[in-house]
């Protein structure tokens, strides 16, 4: 091989490699993300079943139920326009995690349409708070804003 | 006082920075015969002197509590313990920003005062580079994060620090990465000053390479601790969790990889060297990278101190400055560095060259996979990658590079014969046929950690094969380096492989005096009560272990609150046998009185720390070997010039 075909080919190996890496991740990447679904979007386009996602909401008030071994809860999550979720999920719930407070789920929907959650994020302080959350509760903010300045004009 | 100090004394280094820098340049264009070169040294090492007084004095306030200084008042509290006092100096973004300027100007003075080997021209060209990425830092630290703010008023009490950084972790974590991006920026300083005089030699890679293994070491200590302390820490029983702030420390970590291994081929072959110095350029970029996700606010997480846009944007611009301007010089410059020496596809330089590719690659689809969230949000999609994307996805490079990596070490320079090594590789490839076989018919596990297991084995005895038919005696420290971390390598990869495929877990509801079991464990809840710490109250479960038939063990895992800030937080318990960890955490009171308690046996975990920890002392053995023979040819010259000197004296 003469000198310069011998760093023709490294770079063209190399390149190779990336560019298969990247095709690769890409391809990956539409298939194995996990989406993020309020309850009104997994309703009306539910997402198959089976398929690693996330669901955030409100926690519904007067929902939360705990199943008799002591460490399965389940409750719905509800989002704007009354759309609602029923969710089942085995741990130990984060420490903020009460009725009527925000909740980011991680897990897939069931055959029955009941979301099993594998993790439950929830807010741990004010400070830190899951980044959808946050979204969610100024989204709220602005529409409780909007409605209680309706008609003022 | 203290704080004007320490103020003062950041303006002066920043001064100093800007002076390294422009008289650096002004040295390359005059040559070396310009008065401004001989005051390029001085102002690095007063720059080093200065910034640590600097960092000194920002911890002299945190170690008094002072409130008048507005860091200390909404980050420390005078109640915490000293230890969280001083470790809370770089537990905030200003803090920690200081931290990293302090390790920069640290490693540009240790450059300035130590690095003899380079042309001098170089040395200057390096120095002045150094210069303006320090520069790029001060004016950040300065302009928009000034750690010794005062406050108009001196605050009542601070607001205290984030329960889950009160940790002694947190005294050793972020400073061992930081070391580690940082010694990254002085390979960065080394590749531009390399191209700028064209000097891309074998020297100028030995002149870098023990600052590529110290910081290469020190992330790699960096990113084991982090990796326990997140699992004993965070109570979720994970160990590494695809986090986009992992990830921004396994990026700069891969690039080090790489570039330590190519920077050798260059060292002792003089061939890879437009390669190396892109792994230069792209292994800062990372720690780049990396700064940018976890500063910028960008990512919520335990390591986003602050959400500030501005911060984002500063170090933003920064990150272009500096990696779009090495990336321009590089493209500029690259065609004018004549190719190295060449080698054949069988030879340890084609290992090595294969598995940097696949390093890179992995590398690629870390960065795409940590970057695609940010992206899809853009078109306000909301995503979330996590290990069903990375795992496998990283084995179908990481896979190869493994077995590459078992042989590459046994082949010759420039060109060998694969028959040749032809016992070694069959015996390594028996091993790993053999254990995939007796692994897959004795349990049923997933495909990723069989191939694991199988490699690991292999690779396990593969690492100590370099040595055979060698006087141990008389094998240099570099080598025993490389064959313990190659080692480490595959004893983290049986531990991962082991813990995910064996992991046992169990969730249950149990009152005072039940018993749950989980594997070989036996675990009885003897009590429930409440305890108190300095500045935290918990509620505790006294467990009682048992493996097997063995000694009962206490474990008390914990709930606990801590007031300020107001904060609830998880505390593990760990019970660690030879074989594995039992894991316990107790959660909640249900409504009929029971607790819940969530157990995992994890057979081997500890593996994987213990292979980081040995990848490290890899990386360690072969700095002392490399920095003594340094030592041996640098004593070796100067007689050789002592002697010539006598010699023409007698002439």
């Amino acid at each position: 091989m003469k000198p310069k075909h011998q760093r023709l080919v490294l770079v063209v190996l190399a390149l190779v490699a990336l560019i298969g890496a990247g095709l690769l991740a890409a391809y990956a990447l539409r298939n194995q993300a996990s989406y993020f679904y309020l309850p009104e979007q997994m309703l009306e386009n539910p997402p198959e079943p089976g398929q690693a996602v996330r669901l955030g909401g409100m926690v519904e008030e007067g929902s939360l139920q705990t199943a008799a071994d002591g460490v399965t809860l389940t409750f719905a999550v509800t989002g704007n326009d009354g759309a609602r979720v029923p969710v089942r999920f085995s741990g130990i719930a984060p420490d903020l995690f009460v009725e009527g407070s925000g909740v980011v789920a991680e897990g897939r929907l069931g055959p029955g349409g009941t979301f099993i959650a594998d993790n439950l994020l929830a807010k741990h302080d004010e400070n830190y708070v899951p980044r959808e959350l946050q979204e969610m509760e100024q989204h709220r903010a602005a529409e409780m804003a909007e409605e209680t300045t309706v008609g003022l004009e | 006082m203290i704080a004007e100090l320490g103020l003062a004394a950041l303006w002066l280094a920043a001064a100093l920075a800007a002076l390294q820098m422009i008289a650096g340049f002004l040295a390359l264009r005059a040559g070396n015969a310009s008065e401004l070169a001989a005051l390029i040294r001085p102002a690095a090492i007063v720059q080093g002197v200065l910034v640590t007084f600097s960092f000194a004095m920002l911890v002299w306030l945190f170690a008094i509590t002072d409130l008048s200084v507005k860091l200390v008042a909404s980050n420390s509290h005078s109640l915490k313990p000293l230890v969280f006092k001083l470790s809370g100096t770089w537990g905030n973004h200003e803090g920690s920003m200081l931290l990293w300027v302090m390790v920069m100007g640290l490693a540009g003075a240790l450059i300035a005062l130590v690095e003899r080997r380079l042309p001098e021209r170089t040395m200057n060209a390096t120095l002045a580079a150094q210069g303006v990425v320090s520069l790029g830092f001060y004016a950040f630290l300065l302009l928009s994060s000034n750690p010794f703010e005062r406050l108009p008023v001196p605050a009542a009490e601070g607001m205290g620090l984030n329960p889950l950084l009160q940790d002694i972790g947190l005294a050793f974590h972020p400073p061992t990465l930081y070391l580690g991006y940082v010694g990254l920026s002085v390979a960065f300083s080394f590749a531009v000053g390399a191209l700028l005089t064209r000097q891309v030699t074998p020297d100028f890679a030995r002149a870098m390479r023990p600052w590529v293994l110290a910081a290469w070491i020190m992330l790699t200590i960096g990113i084991t601790a982090g990796s326990y302390w997140a699992y004993y820490e965070l109570g979720w029983g994970g160990w590494w969790f695809w986090d986009p702030v992992e990830n921004a420390s396994l990026m700069p970590w891969l690039a080090a990889t790489a570039l330590l291994h190519s920077a050798s081929v260059l060292a002792s072959r003089d061939a890879l060297r437009t390669w190396t110095i892109m792994l230069g350029v792209v292994a800062f970029s990372m720690s780049m990278v990396g700064t940018f996700l976890v500063r910028s606010g960008i990512l919520t997480s335990v390591h986003a101190f602050a959400v500030d846009p501005e911060r984002g944007t500063f170090i933003l611009v920064l990150l272009g400055i500096f990696i779009g301007g090495a990336l321009l010089l590089f493209a500029l410059r690259a065609n004018t560095i004549s190719e190295g020496e060449r080698f054949a596809l069988a030879s340890r330089e084609g290992a090595l060259v294969f598995n940097n590719v696949m390093l890179s690659a992995i590398l690629a689809i870390v960065l795409l996979g940590t970057l695609y969230p940010l992206l899809t949000e853009a078109f306000d999609v909301r995503v979330s990658v996590g290990p069903p994307y990375f795992n496998p996805v990283g084995a179908i490079f990481a896979i190869p590079m493994f077995a590459v990596m078992a042989v590459g070490p046994l082949l010759r320079w420039r060109e060998d014969r694969i028959d040749r090594i032809g016992k070694e590789v069959a015996l390594t490839a028996a091993l790993v046929v053999a254990a995939l076989v007796l692994t897959s018919l004795l349990t049923e596990i997933g495909l990723l950690p069989l191939l694991g297991l199988a490699f690991g084995i292999g690779l396990a005895v593969a690492s100590w094969l370099p040595l055979r038919g060698r006087n141990l005696a008389r094998t240099p420290l570099a080598t025993w380096g490389m064959v313990v971390a190659h080692f480490g390598i595959a004893v983290a990869l049986i531990g991962m492989a082991s813990e995910s495929a064996f992991t046992k877990e169990r969730l249950a509801a149990i009152e005072q005096g039940d018993t749950a079991t989980v594997g070989p464990w036996t675990v009885v809840l003897e009590g429930v009560e409440p305890v108190a710490g300095p500045n935290w109250t918990a509620v505790q479960a006294r467990l009682s272990a048992r493996y097997g038939d063995g000694e009962a063990r206490e474990l008390t895992p914990q709930s606990r609150n801590f007031w300020a800030p107001p904060q609830q937080t998880t505390e593990s318990a760990l019970a660690t046998r030879w074989n594995g960890q039992l894991y316990a955490v107790v959660g909640d009171r249900s409504p009929d009185g029971r607790w819940q308690l969530r157990l995992w046996w994890k057979p081997f975990v500890t593996l994987i720390w213990y292979g980081g920890l040995l990848i490290a002392l890899g990386g360690l053995l072969a700095l002392i070997g490399r920095v003594l023979t340094d030592l041996r040819h640098r004593r070796l010259a100067a007689r050789i010039a002592e002697r010539r000197a006598d010699r023409e004296a007698l002439a």
